[in-house]
Order: structure tokens, then sequence, then C-alpha cells
């Protein structure tokens, strides 16, 4: 069941909400005095590493009529691909590296290799998601306008083709990102202003006219008679950069654990319940720094939703931080190994095609009469153990 | 796309020159671009012909190689890649590379820039350049005069070299890493020249330049251009400095002056003579009023060159620079100019700039409104702003996050 206010679900009171936000502001003040030379030789570095990778890909890929070179030609570019969108592009164009003022490494010009223009991710991913996170009917990034990934989302027969969405969304993952900011349910629901979809159908035709040129026209073209190999290795690297981005990111917010609100929720949210609520409603995953850094990390969600633009190379020595103070005000940390995470997500979904028993529809709001304060909110293992959103029910049991 | 400098100069010279100082993996990514010449086929034909022909106007089909190339890069640019073989290949950010640093007077010295890609040297002697450089991993940014003369001729078009001469301040937080801290080989970035303290071409009969310390530094480029052209008209040049040690550039100064009967050099050492006040130029300069005049130096200096020239209601013979334009004290509020919509407006140091725009009808970006999602940037041109989270201030040339900054004193947004 989706939340309605924040502090009387993490039962704190108002003051240990505003205490615990002064604690993340100063994690922030910390980290934005200690940035310098060492978080900017990071950034520029793993460019380096990544341009070098694709320009060695492409190269490979010209004698990709051989197998072994089309292996290797392939696994570069999906390996470069997946840096770019994911510890690259997504960082930088968060603003965690406009701090280094350099044009070329900024927010404000990124430009990253997918259909998606990079203007429109902006929009609908650093505003709207990370202001509104998971608060249902306002961030779209809750089952992306085509899925039902908790029991607040009311069931519709169109559910049951879930477990095909999904699939499909995981092959096509580029492709609904560029279409994620057009806001499918609203085109659905007619609010969607025509002048708008049309400048943005455009703008996303102009980018994916160029992406497509490139990986399907002109790098095959330039192989001569590699050209159906190199088709065939370029649409392999998209799609399993595809598969890799469509994974980590649906273990963001879609794990058990991670929490749902309402819009009730937003009325009146001061920034520390907004730290609570990102703190709330994200799931990392544990894995080795190198799995970190190809996840773009995401294995570090809760830090990225609570410091959004502060360098990603800081997330690990964050993360310490903020474990230490979910200990100290007794509050869920959501974390697990990554195929766990997966897991649950991916039985949440399948669990979701079908109607739920506890549809909120059915059941009472939460509000404030409720006896949810003060009592007992169940264990991070109790969570984990029950598998699927709560219902207030089970969290007062 | 990503903000494009496409160089109206890309210099094919250099790309010819490439094959030289190649490596393994570079010849590689050399054999990448180089194939993109095939795709455009006929043209790099056409290319080739006119290269051979020593025509330079390649312009147009220069550009069209890029943007064959572009195709192949998207979404970055051939130069995002170029610069990892050669930091100066990218037109993007225009880059300099510090090849030499000559010491001119204990405080001061000259450092010797290679211009990268997109810089023409063709500058007019007096104009100023932006220099970047990155100090703890963030780039900042200052304007400085070019000491040297212009190139003239084919030399222009790229590889030229440039020359700016800083004096350390004390406690000068870029001046000080520039005369002391940088190392031959830095990279750092460029601002194309800019600037209306020129010397015209040709120059007018009579001329008085009167400079005080570092303020030496765009004069000393006209009388080297004039130099080299050996057309130095009448001129009077008044410098002062505060000791013989200290006065920069003296001996070429000095050599000028007697290479040209028409240059007369005259010296004002405060430890010795006092401060030269503006009163004493009539008798240093009795036909001052018959000259065209170019001051440079320290901003009481120039206060009373102004007053002095008004005075005499000679104020359009008078050409100032001044190099303590940028240094406003971080002030509470200011005043605000939005210059692409072309409001302007008085502002407290509460109210934030997305705020103050808006109230304007300036069709502001904006998100989150709290400083998290950086949808609200908008460069800063000129000025100074604070951020009200935590007190960082933003000079110019950056771009700032509208929602959560108020003006620290006047300011320039680009908007
Ligand atoms: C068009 C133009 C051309 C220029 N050309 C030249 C040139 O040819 N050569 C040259 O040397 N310079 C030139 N300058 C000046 C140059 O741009 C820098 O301003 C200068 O080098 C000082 O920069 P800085 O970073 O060292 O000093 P900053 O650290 O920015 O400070 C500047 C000065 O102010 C003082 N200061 C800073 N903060 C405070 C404070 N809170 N209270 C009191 N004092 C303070 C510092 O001690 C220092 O002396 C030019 C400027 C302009 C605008
Ligand atoms: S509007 Fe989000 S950072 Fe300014």
């Amino acid at each position: 069941m989706a939340i309605s206010d924040v502090a009387t679900f993490a039962h704190l009171s108002d003051s240990d909400v505003e205490a615990l936000g002064r604690e993340f502001d100063e994690i922030r003040r910390d980290i934005e005095e200690a940035r310098g030379a060492k978080d900017a030789a990071y950034i520029r570095r793993l460019i380096y590493i990544q341009r070098r990778l694709m320009v060695a890909g492409r190269l490979t890929l010209f004698a990709s009529m051989y197998p072994p070179a089309w292996v290797a030609g392939t696994g570069m570019l999906a390996i470069g691909k997946i840096l770019e969108n994911m510890e690259i592009g997504h960082n930088v164009m968060h603003g965690q590296f406009d701090w280094m003022n350099d044009p070329e490494i900024h927010s404000g010009t990124w430009e990253w290799d997918t259909t998606c223009p990079a203007s429109q991710w902006k929009h609908s991913h650093n505003f709207l998601h990370h202001t509104f996170t998971n608060v249902v009917g306002k961030d779209n990034d809750v089952g992306y306008g085509i899925l039902r990934v908790t029991r607040d989302q009311k069931w519709h027969p169109a559910n049951l083709g879930q477990p095909v969405y999904n699939a499909l969304l995981a092959l096509l993952f580029e492709w609904g990102v560029a279409l994620h900011d057009l806001d499918i349910e609203r085109i659905r629901k007619r609010e969607k202003d025509p002048q708008e979809l049309k400048r943005q159908l455009k703008e996303i035709w102009r980018k994916v006219r160029k992406q497509v040129g490139k990986d399907y026209v002109i790098f095959p073209l330039l192989s001569g008679p590699a050209f159906a190999t190199t088709l065939t290795a370029n649409a392999t690297a998209n799609l399993i950069r595809n598969l890799w981005s469509y994974m980590i990111i649906f273990c963001g917010h879609f794990p058990d654990g991670a929490e749902k609100f309402t819009e009730e929720e937003l009325e009146d949210e001061t920034k520390a319940e907004w730290y609570l609520r990102q703190l709330l409603g994200s799931a990392n995953f544990e894995g080795s720094r190198l799995l970190h850094i190809l996840a773009g990390s995401l294995g570090y969600q809760i830090e990225h939703h609570l410091f959004p633009d502060l360098p990603c190379n800081r997330y690990p020595e964050i993360a310490e931080r903020v474990k230490a103070l979910c200990e100290k005000y007794d509050l869920p940390y959501t974390t697990g190994p990554l195929y766990r995470q997966y897991g649950q997500v991916f039985r949440t979904i399948m669990k979701l095609t079908l109607p739920t028993k506890a549809d909120p529809n059915e059941m009472q709001p939460l509000n404030e009469s409720q006896p949810l304060r003060g009592a007992k909110r169940p264990s991070r293992d109790e969570l984990r153990a029950y598998g699927g959103p709560l219902p207030p029910q089970a969290a007062v049991a | 796309m990503p903000s494009t400098t496409t160089t109206p100069t890309t210099p094919l010279t250099t790309l010819k020159e490439r094959g030289r100082a190649l490596t393994g993996t570079q010849k590689l990514a050399t054999a990448a671009l180089g194939a993109s010449a095939a795709v455009v086929g006929a043209t790099a034909l056409e290319v080739k012909r006119r290269l051979l022909q020593g025509d330079v106007s390649l312009v147009p089909n220069a550009d069209l190689v890029r943007s064959v190339a572009a195709r192949m890069t998207t979404p970055l640019l051939p130069d995002d890649y170029l610069h990892m073989l050669n930091p100066l290949w990218s037109a993007r950010e225009i880059r300099g590379k510090i090849v030499e640093l000559i010491p001119e007077t204990e405080d001061a010295a000259t450092l010797v820039i290679k211009t990268g890609w997109g810089f023409a040297t063709d500058y007019q002697p007096g104009q100023y350049i932006g220099i970047g450089v990155s100090i703890d991993g963030k780039w900042h940014w200052r304007s400085y005069s070019i000491s040297s003369e212009p190139s003239e001729g084919r030399r222009q078009r790229s590889g030229g070299t440039i020359t700016i001469t800083v004096k350390a301040m004390p406690e000068g937080f870029m001046s000080a890493h520039l005369v002391r801290g940088l190392e031959p080989g830095t990279i750092v970035r460029l601002a194309l020249p800019q600037g209306d303290f020129v010397l015209p071409d040709p120059p007018p009969p009579k001329i008085l330049f009167w400079t005080g310390g570092s303020g030496i530094t765009p004069v000393m480029s006209m009388l080297r251009t004039m130099h080299r052209r050996d057309t130095i008209p009448d001129v009077v040049h008044i410098h002062s400095a505060p000791n013989r040690g200290q006065a920069i550039f003296r001996d070429e100064r000095l050599k000028l002056a007697e290479a040209h009967p028409t240059l007369r050099m005259v010296e004002n050492f405060d430890d010795e003579d006092g401060i030269l006040e503006v009163s004493r130029i009539e008798e240093i300069c009795p036909d001052w009023r018959e000259r065209q005049t170019w001051v440079c130096g320290p901003a009481p200096m120039l206060d009373a060159a102004e007053k002095h020239w008004q005075q005499a209601k000679l104020a359009k013979s008078l050409h100032i620079e001044r190099f303590s334009a940028q240094l406003s004290e971080a002030a509470e509020g200011g005043h605000v100019t939005f210059a692409v919509s072309g409001k302007e407006v008085d502002l407290d140091g509460a109210t934030t700039l997305l705020e103050a725009g808006e109230a304007e009808g300036i069709d502001m970006p904006f998100g989150c409104r709290m400083g998290i999602c950086h949808s609200c940037i908008v460069p800063l041109k000129k000025g100074l702003v604070k951020d009200l989270r935590n007190g960082a201030e933003y000079q110019q040339n950056q771009s700032v996050q509208t929602c959560v900054t108020a003006a620290a004193g006047d300011c320039v947004l680009e908007i």
C-alpha cells in the first residue's frame, strides 16, 4: 500500500525527520567540499577508456566476417555503449560533473549514445522521476506507463499481457526510453498537447535517424564485404546494452522493500521528508566495483536518489554514511545481490499480471487515524520474507 | 547535439601533418577517420586537387569531411575523439598548449601558448583572450591581453603561437598559478580574441600610450605590430612601474625606442619619482590633446585619465582597457541583465534568478526548483552569483542553477 506520510510510516517524529534531513545535508556539503581533481580524473579516464573501446570495437568489426573478430568487436561495442549510457551519460546528464565547469562534460551539453534525446531524458528522469520518485500517478517510472509493478496501480485486463510487455521492453529498452517522455498515459487520456507531442516526436526522429544511420547504415557500408556481419554485430551490441540497462534500472525501485507513495505525501513535503521518501523508495544491489561501474553506479540507487548530482564515484563512501544513519534512525536500507533483486522484480511483475486481492480500491486509504503511528514497523527481513508490497494490516500484525 | 563550434578554419594542413608522430592504436584511429574520406569519394578528390594547387579556400570541403565524420561519431563530434590523439585537435573547446614560460620580472612571466584548432591568430593588436586552466579539477577562467603581435599571412591559420604576460597579484588565485605553478606542456582552454581596445590599421599619425604595471601588455602588442611593419608614427609612450626591476619588457621597449626615432619612451618609477599624477601628462607630453590615446593600468589611474580627458572634452580620443572589471566584490543582490531576452532588473540577495526571470516573463527552464535536477541551468556571462544553499560563489563563464542562486553583484545571464 502506498505511503501517504513518510514520517508516520518510518515511526519518526517530525523533529527526528528534520534532524535526519540535516545529517543528509551535511553529507552533501562534505562531498561538495571534497570533490576536486580526483573526481575530475575519474570521469575523464572513464570517458577516455570508453571512447577507445568504441574505436577499437568499430575497427575490429571491419573484419567481422571472421567470427572471433565479430565476437570481440561486438563485445567491445556493447561494453562501450553500456559505459556510455550508464556510468557516463546518465551521471553527467544529472549534473554530477557540472562543477568542473567543462562544457564538454556538462549536463547542459551532453548527448548520449541512445535514441532518446538528452533533453527529453532530463525532463522525464532528472525532473519528474527524481522529484516525484515513486509517487503513483506522478512518477511515470512506476511501471513506465505499461506495466503494473505495484498493487497501488489498479488492475486492468490489459495487464494480462504483462509477461509479454516486460520481455519486449527488455529487448527494446532503448526505444522504450526514447518514447518515455511522450507520456503514454497522458496520450491515452488525450491530455497531451498535440503541438508538444509533434515537437517531441520530431526531436526523437532527428536523434533516431542519426543513431540508426550510424549503427545500421554507415558502419556496415564502410565495412564493405563485412556489411552483413557488421550490421548484426551492431544490432547485437545494442541488444546487449538494452537487456543490461533494463535489468539494472528495474532493480532501482521495483524490488521488495522499495516503497510507493500517494500524492498526499507530496503536500507540504519538506526537504527532509523528501530525503526520507528517496531513501524508502529506492533499492540498492551489491557487487564488485566493476559491476557497479557497468551498472552506472545504480547499485547505489539509494545514494543516487538522495544526492542525484553528487559525483557517482563518491557513492561508495556516501553509502557507508547513509547505512550508518539508517542504523541510527532504525530505517530500512534495501539491498541484496543483483540476481535476488531482479528475481523479486520479475516475480512482482508476473504476480501483478493478475488482479490482486489487496487491490487499493478495496482497501481503506491510510490516514492519520489509522493505528500505524507508533506500531512496530516490520523489520527488513520480515519485509523481504513477505515479498510484494505490504498492506497496512500486515504492517500492524 | 553537443554545442558545436564548427571552426571556420579547419586546418587541413594539420590533417596532413597527422601521419607523422603517430603510433599503434593512434594509427588505427586515424585510419577510421580516413575512411570517412572514402565516403565522400569525389569530394575528397576535389579537396586533394585543391590542396595540390595550394588553394586555401577549402573550408566548405573541410566542413563536408567533418560532417561526414560526425555521422560516424554521433552523438559526439570527430573532435571529441581527435583530441585524444593530440590535445590541440579540437575546435569544440579551443585548446592551447603552454610551450614556454619566460620570466619577465620577479612577479611577472610571459606564457607562450601554441594555439589549437579553431583559434585564428590574426587578432587585432590590443585584444585579449580568455584562458581557462583546470585547477583541482575545475576550469577557472580569466582574461589576459595578448602581448604578442598578430601573425600575418598564411601562418595565421593554425599552429601559431601567442603570448600573454601575467603579473602575479598578491594572493591572486589564477595569476599566481599562471606565473609560478604552470608546467610547459600544460593544456589550457582558450576563448577567441575580443575587445575593442585595439590599434587601428593604419595607426593614427599621433599616438599617446600611457600604461602602468601589467597594463603594458596590450600596448606591447601594438608596439610590436608597428615595429614589425616598420611603420611607427609619432608615438609617446609613458610607462609607470614601481621600480626598474618590476618594469615589464623594459629592455625591449628601450631597444624599440632606440631603433625608431619617432617613438619616445618616458619611464616613471614610483619608488623614485612618486606616482605619476594625470596632471603631469601636460608637462611630459604638451601636445596630448592632439593625440589618440590608449591607457591601461590600475583602476585609479584609469579613473583619473577618464575624468581628465572628459574635462578636456576629448573623451572620443581616449581608449581605456580595464583589467579589474571582473573583480566585483561579492555583494548582496545586484543589477541582473537577461541578455537574450533583453530584460533587466535590480534584485536583492534573496530572490533566485529563476524567480526573477519568471517575474520578467522570461521562459526560464526549470524542473525540481530545489537544486537537484539541473534542468534550470543558464550560462552566466558576467558577474558573480551565490548559491543560497551553501554560499558557494560562481563566476562568469559557467552555467549556474538559477533555482538556487541569487545575484551577488551585477551580472549578465545568457537567456
Ligand atoms: C580585458 C582584461 C585584460 C587583462 N589583461 C591582463 C594582462 O595582460 N596581464 C595581467 O596580469 N592581468 C590581466 N588582466 C587581469 C586578469 O584577468 C586577472 O584579473 C588578474 O590576473 C587577477 O586574477 P587572479 O585570479 O590572480 O586574482 P583573484 O584571485 O581573482 O583576485 C584579484 C585581486 O583581487 C584581490 N582580492 C581577491 N579577493 C579579494 C577580497 N575578498 N578582498 C580584497 N582583495 C581581494 C587579490 O588579492 C588579487 O590581487 C586582464 C583583465 C581583463 C578584464
Ligand atoms: S530546477 Fe532542478 S536544479 Fe534548478
